[in-house]
Protein backbone atom coordinates (compact mmCIF):
# COMPACT_ATOMS: atom_id res chain seq x y z
CA UNK A 1 0.00 0.00 0.00
CA UNK A 2 2.51 2.53 0.49
CA UNK A 3 4.27 1.66 -2.83
CA UNK A 4 0.39 2.14 -4.60
CA UNK A 5 0.59 5.94 -2.87
CA UNK A 6 4.38 6.72 -4.01
CA UNK A 7 3.63 5.12 -7.38
CA UNK A 8 0.95 7.16 -7.62
CA UNK A 9 3.16 10.10 -7.01
CA UNK A 10 6.08 9.36 -8.81
CA UNK A 11 7.47 11.79 -11.24
CA UNK A 12 6.98 10.22 -15.16
CA UNK A 13 10.57 9.70 -15.21
CA UNK A 14 10.97 7.62 -12.55
CA UNK A 15 8.24 5.28 -13.48
CA UNK A 16 9.80 1.81 -14.31
CA UNK A 17 8.47 0.32 -18.23
CA UNK A 18 6.79 -2.63 -16.14
CA UNK A 19 4.96 0.39 -14.05
CA UNK A 20 3.26 2.23 -16.58
CA UNK A 21 0.31 1.16 -16.98
CA UNK A 22 -0.81 0.95 -13.73
CA UNK A 23 0.93 4.23 -13.37
CA UNK A 24 -1.46 6.30 -16.05
CA UNK A 25 -4.53 3.17 -14.79
CA UNK A 26 -3.51 5.88 -11.46
CA UNK A 27 -3.09 9.28 -12.52
CA UNK A 28 -5.63 11.56 -12.45
CA UNK A 29 -7.96 12.18 -15.40
CA UNK A 30 -10.46 14.43 -13.86
CA UNK A 31 -11.07 18.18 -15.15
CA UNK A 32 -9.53 19.33 -12.52
CA UNK A 33 -6.76 16.88 -12.77
CA UNK A 34 -5.86 17.78 -16.48
CA UNK A 35 -6.01 20.91 -16.01
CA UNK A 36 -3.47 21.01 -12.59
CA UNK A 37 -1.35 18.89 -14.76
CA UNK A 38 -1.40 21.14 -18.04
CA UNK A 39 -0.99 24.56 -15.23
CA UNK A 40 2.02 22.33 -13.79
CA UNK A 41 3.80 21.53 -17.06
CA UNK A 42 3.63 25.22 -18.26
CA UNK A 43 4.77 26.70 -14.88
CA UNK A 44 7.68 24.46 -15.35
CA UNK A 45 8.63 25.67 -18.78
CA UNK A 46 8.02 28.84 -18.39
CA UNK A 47 9.94 29.49 -14.80
CA UNK A 48 13.16 26.79 -16.65
CA UNK A 49 13.25 28.83 -20.08
CA UNK A 50 11.51 32.22 -19.88
CA UNK A 51 11.32 33.48 -16.82
CA UNK A 52 15.06 33.59 -16.35
CA UNK A 53 17.15 37.22 -16.70
CA UNK A 54 19.38 36.73 -19.38
CA UNK A 55 17.06 34.43 -21.54
CA UNK A 56 18.22 33.31 -24.67
CA UNK A 57 16.01 32.26 -28.03
CA UNK A 58 15.75 28.27 -27.36
CA UNK A 59 12.78 28.66 -25.20
CA UNK A 60 10.74 30.03 -28.27
CA UNK A 61 12.22 29.03 -30.47
CA UNK A 62 11.62 25.15 -29.07
CA UNK A 63 8.07 26.08 -28.76
CA UNK A 64 8.11 26.83 -32.54
CA UNK A 65 9.64 24.08 -33.38
CA UNK A 66 6.79 21.97 -31.31
CA UNK A 67 4.29 24.29 -33.08
CA UNK A 68 5.81 23.10 -36.61
CA UNK A 69 5.87 19.61 -35.90
CA UNK A 70 2.26 19.59 -34.65
CA UNK A 71 1.36 21.22 -37.81
CA UNK A 72 2.81 18.96 -39.92
CA UNK A 73 0.95 16.24 -38.10
CA UNK A 74 -2.11 17.77 -38.47
CA UNK A 75 -1.50 17.75 -42.05
CA UNK A 76 -0.15 14.80 -42.93
CA UNK A 77 -2.77 13.34 -44.65
CA UNK A 78 -3.13 16.49 -46.89
CA UNK A 79 0.62 16.21 -47.79
CA UNK A 80 0.59 12.73 -48.29
CA UNK A 81 -0.87 13.36 -51.74
CA UNK A 82 2.77 14.81 -52.95
CA UNK A 83 4.78 11.63 -52.31
CA UNK A 84 7.26 10.59 -55.28
CA UNK A 85 6.72 7.21 -54.80
CA UNK A 86 3.50 5.62 -53.97
CA UNK A 87 5.67 2.45 -52.50
CA UNK A 88 7.98 2.60 -49.60
CA UNK B 1 -39.71 50.62 22.49
CA UNK B 2 -38.75 46.50 21.52
CA UNK B 3 -36.47 47.91 18.88
CA UNK B 4 -34.60 50.50 21.22
CA UNK B 5 -34.48 48.17 24.22
CA UNK B 6 -32.96 44.91 21.81
CA UNK B 7 -29.32 46.52 22.43
CA UNK B 8 -29.58 46.63 26.08
CA UNK B 9 -31.81 42.55 26.09
CA UNK B 10 -29.14 41.78 23.76
CA UNK B 11 -26.75 42.58 25.97
CA UNK B 12 -28.03 40.77 28.90
CA UNK B 13 -28.18 37.75 27.10
CA UNK B 14 -24.90 35.69 28.89
CA UNK B 15 -21.85 35.56 26.33
CA UNK B 16 -21.69 32.91 23.31
CA UNK B 17 -19.56 29.98 23.82
CA UNK B 18 -17.14 30.99 20.79
CA UNK B 19 -15.99 33.85 22.85
CA UNK B 20 -12.43 33.87 23.02
CA UNK B 21 -11.65 30.80 21.54
CA UNK B 22 -9.62 30.78 18.63
CA UNK B 23 -11.28 28.80 15.64
CA UNK B 24 -8.17 27.14 14.22
CA UNK B 25 -6.91 23.75 14.25
CA UNK B 26 -3.75 24.39 12.82
CA UNK B 27 -1.19 25.89 14.64
CA UNK B 28 0.05 29.49 13.04
CA UNK B 29 2.76 31.02 12.29
CA UNK B 30 4.91 28.10 13.03
CA UNK B 31 7.31 27.66 10.10
CA UNK B 32 9.74 30.90 8.67
CA UNK B 33 7.38 30.78 5.85
CA UNK B 34 6.75 34.29 4.10
CA UNK B 35 6.00 35.77 0.34
CA UNK B 36 9.34 37.93 0.67
CA UNK B 37 11.92 38.48 0.24
CA UNK B 38 11.15 36.95 -3.17
CA UNK B 39 14.35 34.79 -4.28
CA UNK B 40 16.38 36.73 -7.46
CA UNK B 41 15.53 35.04 -10.67
CA UNK B 42 18.30 32.54 -12.27
CA UNK B 43 20.90 34.15 -13.90
CA UNK B 44 20.36 31.96 -17.28
CA UNK B 45 17.65 29.76 -18.89
CA UNK B 46 17.88 25.74 -19.49
CA UNK B 47 20.27 25.35 -22.16
CA UNK B 48 19.40 24.10 -25.28
CA UNK B 49 21.42 23.60 -28.62
CA UNK B 50 21.05 24.06 -31.98
CA UNK B 51 18.14 26.49 -30.74
CA UNK B 52 15.38 23.48 -30.70
CA UNK B 53 17.27 20.67 -28.60
CA UNK B 54 17.03 20.72 -24.74
CA UNK B 55 20.65 20.08 -23.28
CA UNK B 56 18.88 17.51 -21.18
CA UNK B 57 18.85 15.07 -24.09
CA UNK B 58 22.07 14.65 -24.85
CA UNK B 59 22.91 14.47 -21.19
CA UNK B 60 20.45 11.58 -21.44
CA UNK B 61 22.26 9.82 -23.98
CA UNK B 62 25.88 10.24 -23.09
CA UNK B 63 26.34 7.52 -20.57
CA UNK B 64 25.17 5.18 -23.07
CA UNK B 65 26.47 6.26 -26.24
CA UNK B 66 28.60 8.97 -25.60
CA UNK B 67 28.71 12.27 -27.23
CA UNK B 68 27.80 11.10 -30.86
CA UNK B 69 24.76 9.48 -29.63
CA UNK B 70 22.27 12.08 -30.28
CA UNK B 71 23.94 12.89 -33.94
CA UNK B 72 23.49 9.54 -34.81
CA UNK B 73 19.96 9.36 -33.43
CA UNK B 74 19.19 12.29 -35.21
CA UNK B 75 20.80 11.54 -38.76
CA UNK B 76 19.40 8.27 -38.60
CA UNK B 77 16.13 9.36 -37.63
CA UNK B 78 16.12 12.38 -40.37
CA UNK B 79 17.22 9.33 -43.25
CA UNK B 80 13.76 7.13 -41.86
CA UNK B 81 11.61 10.02 -42.32
CA UNK B 82 12.96 10.63 -45.41
CA UNK B 83 13.25 7.20 -47.47
CA UNK B 84 9.66 6.28 -45.55
CA UNK B 85 8.46 9.82 -47.22
CA UNK B 86 6.70 10.43 -43.72
CA UNK B 87 8.56 13.64 -44.54
CA UNK B 88 7.51 14.56 -48.21
CA UNK B 89 9.33 16.97 -49.92
CA UNK B 90 8.17 19.67 -51.87
CA UNK B 91 6.94 22.97 -52.47
CA UNK B 92 7.06 23.66 -48.72
CA UNK B 93 10.22 22.01 -48.20
CA UNK B 94 12.04 25.02 -50.66
CA UNK B 95 9.95 27.59 -48.44
CA UNK B 96 11.15 26.35 -45.45
CA UNK B 97 14.45 26.33 -45.93
CA UNK B 98 14.66 29.56 -47.51
CA UNK B 99 13.16 31.05 -44.33
CA UNK B 100 15.01 28.83 -42.28
CA UNK B 101 18.00 30.44 -43.84
CA UNK B 102 16.79 34.05 -43.26
CA UNK B 103 15.77 33.34 -39.84
CA UNK B 104 19.07 31.73 -38.99
CA UNK B 105 21.72 34.41 -40.63
CA UNK B 106 19.32 37.14 -38.94
CA UNK B 107 20.16 35.67 -35.83
CA UNK B 108 23.31 35.39 -36.24
CA UNK B 109 24.40 38.63 -37.09
CA UNK B 110 21.77 40.72 -35.07
CA UNK B 111 21.32 38.35 -32.32
CA UNK B 112 24.18 40.21 -29.70
CA UNK B 113 22.84 43.46 -30.16
CA UNK B 114 19.19 42.36 -29.76
CA UNK B 115 20.11 40.78 -26.79
CA UNK B 116 21.97 43.52 -25.31
CA UNK B 117 19.57 46.05 -25.80
CA UNK B 118 16.76 44.04 -23.65
CA UNK B 119 18.98 43.16 -21.19
CA UNK B 120 19.38 47.27 -21.07
CA UNK B 121 15.73 47.59 -20.87
CA UNK B 122 15.79 44.77 -18.26
CA UNK B 123 18.74 46.99 -16.33
CA UNK B 124 16.70 50.05 -16.17
CA UNK B 125 13.44 48.60 -14.85
CA UNK B 126 15.70 46.21 -12.30
CA UNK B 127 17.79 49.97 -11.37
CA UNK B 128 14.34 52.21 -10.94
CA UNK B 129 12.50 49.46 -8.67
CA UNK B 130 15.98 49.16 -6.70
CA UNK B 131 16.16 53.32 -6.56
CA UNK B 132 12.73 52.90 -5.15
CA UNK B 133 13.53 50.61 -2.85
CA UNK B 134 16.71 52.53 -1.46
CA UNK B 135 14.45 55.67 -1.45
CA UNK B 136 12.04 54.06 0.53
CA UNK B 137 14.71 52.82 3.13
CA UNK B 138 16.09 55.82 3.46
CA UNK B 139 12.97 57.90 3.98
CA UNK B 140 12.22 55.58 6.62
CA UNK B 141 15.75 56.00 8.28
CA UNK B 142 15.58 59.65 7.89
CA UNK B 143 12.31 59.27 9.44
CA UNK B 144 13.91 56.95 12.31
CA UNK B 145 16.00 59.99 13.40
CA UNK B 146 13.31 62.17 13.56
CA UNK B 147 11.59 60.50 15.85
CA UNK B 148 14.25 59.93 17.81
CA UNK B 149 15.26 63.75 18.08
CA UNK B 150 11.49 64.57 18.49
CA UNK B 151 12.09 62.01 21.45
CA UNK B 152 14.83 63.71 22.75
CA UNK B 153 12.88 66.92 22.28
CA UNK B 154 10.23 65.75 24.55
CA UNK B 155 12.48 65.38 27.63
CA UNK B 156 13.11 69.43 27.63
CA UNK B 157 9.79 69.82 28.52
CA UNK B 158 10.57 70.16 31.96
CA UNK B 159 12.14 73.47 31.11
CA UNK B 160 9.22 74.43 29.35
CA UNK B 161 6.72 73.69 32.22
CA UNK B 162 9.17 75.72 34.72
CA UNK B 163 8.84 79.01 31.97
CA UNK B 164 4.99 78.37 32.32
CA UNK B 165 4.73 77.84 35.38
CA UNK B 166 6.75 80.93 36.15
CA UNK B 167 4.59 82.79 33.44
CA UNK B 168 1.67 81.81 35.69
CA UNK B 169 2.84 83.17 39.03
CA UNK B 170 4.16 85.93 37.64
CA UNK B 171 0.72 86.73 36.10
CA UNK B 172 -1.00 86.33 39.48
CA UNK B 173 1.53 88.00 41.25
CA UNK B 174 0.72 91.44 38.85
CA UNK B 175 -2.87 91.02 39.44
CA UNK B 176 -2.84 90.93 42.83
CA UNK B 177 -0.55 93.86 42.96
CA UNK B 178 -2.94 95.76 40.98
CA UNK B 179 -5.74 94.90 43.05
CA UNK B 180 -4.19 95.96 45.96
CA UNK B 181 -3.41 99.27 44.79
CA UNK B 182 -6.75 99.67 43.50
CA UNK B 183 -7.90 98.97 46.97
CA UNK B 184 -5.70 101.40 48.44
CA UNK B 185 -6.88 104.21 46.38
CA UNK B 186 -10.22 103.20 46.82
CA UNK B 187 -10.28 103.40 50.45
CA UNK B 188 -7.69 106.29 50.17
CA UNK B 189 -10.39 108.58 48.53
CA UNK B 190 -13.31 107.71 50.63
CA UNK B 191 -10.88 108.13 53.57
CA UNK B 192 -9.99 111.53 52.36
CA UNK B 193 -13.64 112.70 51.55
CA UNK B 194 -14.02 112.13 55.56
CA UNK B 195 -11.53 114.72 56.57
CA UNK B 196 -12.19 116.78 53.14
CA UNK B 197 -15.77 116.79 54.63
CA UNK B 198 -14.59 117.71 57.99
CA UNK B 199 -12.90 120.34 57.25
CA UNK B 200 -15.18 121.89 55.25
CA UNK B 201 -18.07 121.80 58.13
CA UNK B 202 -15.10 123.25 60.46
CA UNK B 203 -14.62 126.03 57.58
CA UNK B 204 -17.86 127.27 57.72
CA UNK B 205 -18.86 127.33 61.32
CA UNK B 206 -16.03 129.10 61.58
CA UNK B 207 -16.56 131.79 59.15
CA UNK B 208 -20.19 131.53 59.78
CA UNK B 209 -19.52 132.70 63.64
CA UNK B 210 -17.01 135.25 62.86
CA UNK B 211 -19.61 136.97 60.52
CA UNK B 212 -22.42 136.50 63.27
CA UNK B 213 -19.78 138.17 65.92
CA UNK B 214 -18.86 141.20 63.45
CA UNK B 215 -21.84 141.74 62.61
CA UNK B 216 -23.35 142.11 66.22
CA UNK B 217 -20.06 144.28 67.03
CA UNK B 218 -20.72 146.42 64.07
CA UNK B 219 -24.39 146.95 65.65
CA UNK B 220 -23.64 147.01 68.96
CA UNK B 221 -21.89 150.01 68.25
CA UNK B 222 -23.92 153.31 69.14
CA UNK B 223 -23.12 156.47 67.12
CA UNK B 224 -22.27 158.24 70.60
CA UNK B 225 -19.65 155.53 70.89
CA UNK B 226 -18.35 156.29 67.56
CA UNK B 227 -17.54 159.45 67.71
CA UNK B 228 -15.89 159.26 71.48
CA UNK B 229 -13.45 157.02 69.41
CA UNK B 230 -12.69 158.57 66.72
CA UNK B 231 -11.98 161.87 68.98
CA UNK B 232 -9.60 159.73 71.01
CA UNK B 233 -7.94 158.39 67.72
CA UNK B 234 -7.81 161.77 66.43
CA UNK B 235 -5.80 162.44 70.19
CA UNK B 236 -3.55 159.50 69.83
CA UNK B 237 -2.76 160.39 66.37
CA UNK B 238 -1.69 163.72 67.30
CA UNK B 239 0.79 162.81 70.23
CA UNK B 240 1.93 160.23 67.87
CA UNK B 241 3.04 163.19 65.62
CA UNK B 242 4.11 165.25 68.23
CA UNK B 243 6.50 162.45 69.54
CA UNK B 244 7.48 161.83 65.59
CA UNK B 245 8.54 165.91 65.37
CA UNK B 246 9.90 164.99 67.96
CA UNK B 247 11.94 162.24 67.40
CA UNK B 248 13.00 163.78 63.80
Amino acid sequence: LPAAVLLKDTKLMDVKLGQLGSWLAMSDFTPGGITGALRRGYDRYYNKYINVRKGGLGGFSMLLAGYVVLSYVWSYSHVKHDRRRKYH
Amino acid sequence: LLVLSAPAALRALPPPVAVGVLHTTRPLHTTQQSLAPVPPLPEKGGEVRHGFIPEEFFQFLYPKTGVTGPYMLGTGLLLYLLSKEIYVINHETAAAACILTVIIYGIKKFGADVAAFADKLNEEKVAAALAMKNEAMQALQTAIEEEKKEQWRVEGRTYLFDAKRNNVAMLLETNYRERLLMVYNEVKKRLDYQVAMQNLKRQKEQDHMIQWVEKNVVQSITPQQQKESIAKCILDLKALSKSAHAAV
